[in-house]
């Protein structure tokens, strides 16, 4: 590995300038479960990182009237045990339980896995499918970028040279709603997405009619997608398999995955479809309160 | 299971804690990669970024350049070789093609192919030297499948390779061509189309399987310190000190007495850690800077550079009766050997037909140079291939004919006294005690319901080898004795080896301390592999304790002045005239009295075995919309001959057939257009995981092979072989779709299954 510095500020201030002395050669580092294996194979070579697991902003997990705040750096093992995101942002929750093993989800973020900008990442479709929005610090002041915007092609993403995402920020959730992630991976833990799917849905009060639903794919194009007419299209039906098919047929049309070792484009295609209408098949469980149980992988 | 009479044992067939456990639990073992010598400079290579690509020029002064830089070596370094075919104790190997393998001369000849070593003060800078080491190549067209290079127009990779025919007419009289098909087997028995006359019913499918590897845990690693006296040592992860001695003497044409190699503990090997890749470089750039020099590999380098098993093209065709008794079976199979002649197509011509009675056979074999890693053994190696093969053609027969694949394997299986159709008859062995035990076991007579869900069975074969090994045994004036050996520990053999010895002197297995040895501390002794150590191994072991009865029986007989014939031994005791009588601890405290140590010493050489048989039982579900396979249960009836220790009998078999259903359901080489490896970590290479199999249930079947004097058989090979037949027959029973091709990956399955509803 090539010789970089290494910084740890403690306050946002700090970093950001740390991040524009370095220029834009500077990484951000939180757990470094993807970086620092990419520096180890000399894909990238920051002249330093700034470790931002000491920043109060970045390590936020806390619900208030604006809804959900999940800082940048923290860890899926946090996420995981926090219980409002367990009761109402599950496919978040579901998401960060199969990123790598324990180990990994002790140390890796959903902000690192964004930030990344890997098509096939984990805890991307389910931020876009729960309707986050990704908060960004840098030497012009803060934006906001929704999460479908963040990422423009694989490891690339919308943030400029001295930029920080601090925090990514869900809206309440409205009664009677439910959401779930999965992927089909050839093996059942510990491993990529070949196709992973997040969907968020909100049942009217009967529960048999949808009023909104939101779909994220992952692994099926060069960055993570908003499935927005599938979603769309689905607005005031009944929560069926036959509208749940409709719904994987406009998410198939929105693909263009690649064949690669994980799986052919053809492969991609069809999965995409089965995931969608199992992934609402759940949401919808969920969001009416039934028994839901699901083993990853299966 | 005791499937025949056992004689009474006190220490075999016992379960004691391993020898080496309290190291390895608590992490104080030493690895390769656990060198640190005063002085150590660490090495990089430079590989090739190129699956065929003729080397132009080699530039090292940039990395010479570079502070902190100790030395570079390329192939001009190594001694020039000629046209020597050297035996190297598993094989002999052309040492032309052995020695560019090591550091590539005029052509790489794959992704990763070593051009050049880097030795500096840290890892860092020697991976930043080897960056700026400039190769210049001429890029050729690579050829990476076995049939296009069997083709007139493939790419040659080595221009001195002519086909060697053995036992077949030469296919072609033009010698003076170089060709990518180094080898043609041919072997025949009775008459095949006479046999295939007489079928009611003929099968006739190809299969493809994809290369695959071995996946130990533990990259290659090798530290080399070349004194100034000429003497080189070298502390390495090998499966046999001696051959990898063998091997770098010839290497670097230096006396074999003057390497001696020590072997560390070792993460695996599996077949593939018997050829040695660092020792020479490490040993050259040693010599070089006057100081010891480390090489490991990353796990790039272990998918890339080492050798994997081979992917394979096979046609099979089986005849048989309406009642379902086998006239005639004929194969035709040809092997990706990777880079340099030599993949197992030999041993799949041998095993494709082992485990039945072929009254007529024809079998054809191919070894066949690609653009990949020169291949190397795994596990049983070739026989997976084939069982995958004959195995689903059998359990289509049997569908086709209304037969219970376990009552057809019963009528047609090998049994003492059958001839396989490369020549060799078999003497008792115990493929029908297999079937019957997965016959009568609870699962098979289990019913299996639910939808999707499918119940397949398999058999296969594998030899058991004897080759050479030797034991040592000293005497402790406490009355423990510790054993010296030099079969490398892989699978638990210390304990298994030491418990033979305890077994015959009649002490306990927790009274002798074995020590696995570095090559000038013990005599010759071959790799571990090929199931041999516990059976090889094991029978100089028991040699040397009989060394040690018998200088025993004399110090008892010095003691009581009687004659040594007048003492006999009896397990653990010394028994005298006139009820005289000593524990073996109470003797052992008199032996210096009595003339001084005592060492027993035994050896092994020439034995061979009938070979191992296991029969296995696979549930499965599939996921009719993905393609995706789980396994819901497994078990495993094999015959271990007589279980030394059942723990590790059962740890083989459990760990074979983890290995078969990795091979089966997703491993596999996958390469790009230009020849790379795209998959060469162990997050793509999908080795399966404690999530994905289910606990092996293992059915011990012990029918004694009468050549060792404990009855014992190799067990550690043949698990492997029936897992992708038993998951590919369980796959049709329960989607309906028959998968020819490895690995039946979830895209893969989807799409034979989509193709079976469309049409």
């Amino acid at each position: 590995m090539h010789d970089f510095d290494y910084e740890r500020p403690v306050s946002l201030v700090e970093a950001l300038s740390l991040m524009a002395r370095h220029n834009g050669h500077a990484r951000p580092l939180a757990g470094g479960t993807d970086l620092i294996d990419q520096m180890r194979l000399g894909r990238h070579q920051p002249g330093a990182l700034i470790d931002v697991k000491r920043i109060a902003e970045l390590n936020v997990l806390a619900a208030d009237a604006d809804g959900l705040h999940v800082g940048a750096a923290v860890p899926c093992c946090r996420i995981v045990e926090q219980p409002l995101v367990n009761q109402q942002y599950t496919a978040l929750v579901d998401s960060c339980r199969i990123i790598g093993g324990i180990q990994i989800q002790s140390r890796a973020s959903v902000g690192g896995n964004l930030c990344n900008s890997g098509p096939a990442a984990d805890s991307t479709p389910s931020l876009i499918a729960l309707q986050g929005v990704c908060v960004i610090a840098g030497p012009a002041g803060t934006r906001r970028v929704p999460v479908e915007r963040f990422c423009t092609g694989p490891g690339q993403n919308v943030l400029q040279p001295g930029e920080l995402l601090v925090e990514i920020c869900f809206p309440p959730r409205p009664p009677h709603s439910g959401s779930h992630y999965r992927r089909l991976i050839p093996r059942n833990e510990m491993d990529i997405a070949v196709v992973g799917v997040g969907a968020a849905v909100e049942l009217d009060e009967s529960g048999r009619t949808i009023r909104a639903a939101r779909i994220g794919l992952g692994a099926v194009a060069p960055t993570p997608l908003w499935a927005e007419e599938a979603g769309a299209l689905l607005a005031g039906q009944p929560a069926d398999d036959v509208q749940f098919a409709r719904a994987a047929e406009a998410a198939r049309k929105i693909v263009s995955p690649i064949t690669d070792m994980r799986g052919t484009r053809e492969y991609r295609i069809h999965v995409t479809g089965v995931l969608v209408q199992r992934v609402l098949r759940a949401a919808v469980a969920r969001a009416r309160g039934e028994a839901f149980t699901y083993l990853p992988g299966h | 299971m005791a499937t025949a009479d056992k004689r009474p044992y006190k220490v075999i067939g016992t379960r004691p804690v391993r020898h080496d456990g309290a190291d390895k639990v608590t992490g104080r073992a030493k690895y390769g990669g656990d060198m640190r010598l005063t002085g150590m400079l660490y090495g990089a290579m430079v590989r090739s970024p190129h699956a065929h690509a003729r080397i132009v020029s080699i530039d090292t002064s940039q990395a010479e350049a570079l502070p902190g830089v100790r030395a570079v070596v390329t192939s001009a370094d190594m001694p020039a070789q000629g046209d020597r075919v050297v035996e190297l104790g598993e094989g002999a190997a052309n040492m032309r093609h052995l020695t560019a393998n090591i550091l590539a001369r005029d052509k790489v000849l794959y992704r990763g192919h070593a051009v050049a070593a880097v030795a500096a003060d840290n890892v860092h800078i020697a991976e930043q030297a080897a960056r700026l080491v400039r190769v210049e190549y001429e890029v050729l067209q690579p050829v990476m499948n076995v049939l296009d290079a069997m083709r007139d127009d493939a790419p040659i990779l080595n221009d001195d390779v002519r086909t060697e025919s053995l036992g077949a007419a030469p296919q072609s009289p033009d010698q003076s061509r170089p060709t990518n098909i180094a080898k043609h087997f041919l072997f025949e028995k009775g008459d095949v189309a006479k046999g295939f006359a007489e079928a009611d019913l003929v099968i006739e499918h190809e299969f493809d399987t994809a290369m695959v590897h071995q996946g130990y845990i533990e990259p290659h690693n090798a530290t080399a310190l070349w004194n100034t006296d000429g003497r080189i040592t070298i502390w390495m992860s090998t499966q046999g000190s001696f051959t990898a001695r063998q091997q770098t003497a010839e290497l670097l044409r230096v006396p074999v007495s003057s390497v001696k190699v020590v072997p560390m503990e070792i993460g695996g090997g599996f077949g593939g850690k018997i050829s040695v890749y660092l020792p020479p470089v490490a040993a050259l750039l040693s010599r070089k800077t006057g100081r010891p020099v480390k090489l490991q590999m990353s796990r790039a380098d272990v998918f890339e550079a080492t050798g994997p098993t081979p992917g394979s093209h096979m046609r099979l065709k089986l005849g048989v009766t309406r009642d379902g008794r086998i006239t005639a079976g004929e194969a035709w199979i040809a092997f990706d050997a990777g880079a340099y002649p030599g993949s197992p197509v030999g041993m799949a011509c041998m095993c494709v037909f082992a485990c039945y009675d072929v009254p007529h056979g024809r079998v054809e074999g191919f070894d066949v140079c690609v653009n990949k890693p020169r291949t190397n053994a795994y596990r049983a190696p070739g026989s997976t291939h084939v069982a995958f093969a004959i195995e689903t053609i059998v359990d289509e027969i049997c569908e086709k004919l209304g037969l219970d694949p376990l009552e057809f394997r019963l009528k047609n299986a090998s049994r003492e006294g059958t001839r396989r159709v490369d020549g060799p008859v078999f003497p008792r062995i115990g493929m029908v005690e297999t079937v019957q035990a997965i016959r009568d076991s609870q699962h098979y007579q289990s019913p299996l319901a639910g939808p999707c869900r499918g119940r397949g069975v398999a058999s296969g074969f594998w030899f058991n080898v004897g080759m050479k090994s030797s034991v040592t045994a000293t005497v402790n004036l406490d009355g423990t004795v510790s054993l010296i050996e030099g079969s490398t520990d892989i699978g638990g053999t210390r304990t298994s080896i030491a418990m033979q010895l305890a077994e015959t002197l009649g002490i306990a297995a927790e009274d002798v301390n074995p020590t696995v040895v570095d090559t000038d501390s013990i005599g010759y002794t071959d790799v571990t592999g090929g199931s041999r150590v516990t059976f090889a191994t094991g029978i100089a072991a028991v040699e040397a304790a009989r060394d040690i009865q018998r200088q025993m029986v004399q110090r008892a007989a010095l003691l009581w002045d009687v004659d040594p014939a007048a003492v006999k031994y009896d397990d653990g005791r010394l028994l005298g005239p006139a009820g005289k009588q000593f524990t073996f601890k109470e003797l052992a405290a008199e032996i210096h009295q009595t003339g001084g140590p005592i060492i027993g010493s035994g050896t092994s050489s020439s034995a061979t075995q009938g070979g191992a048989f296991g029969t296995h039982c696979v549930d499965v579900e599939v996921d009719p919309e993905t393609g995706k396979v789980q396994i819901l249960r497994y078990t495993i009836a094999q015959d271990a001959g007589t279980a030394i220790h059942p723990s590790y009998v059962e740890g083989q078999m459990q760990g074979g057939v983890v290995q078969g259903i990795g091979w089966a359901l997703n491993e596999e080489y996958w390469y790009d257009d230009r020849g790379t490896m795209r998959n060469a970590t162990y997050l793509d290479y999908r080795l399966p995981t404690c999530y994905d199999v289910p606990m092996i249930e293992t059915m011990i079947v012990e029918v004694p092979d009468p050549q060792h004097p404990y009855g014992v058989r190799g067990v550690g090979e043949v698990p492997i072989c029936p897992p992708p037949a038993a998951i590919a027959n369980a796959i049709y029973h329960a989607v309906g779709v028959r998968m020819r091709r490895l690995p039946m990956s979830p895209p893969n399955l989807l799409s034979e299954i989509l193709q079976r509803f469309q049409d």
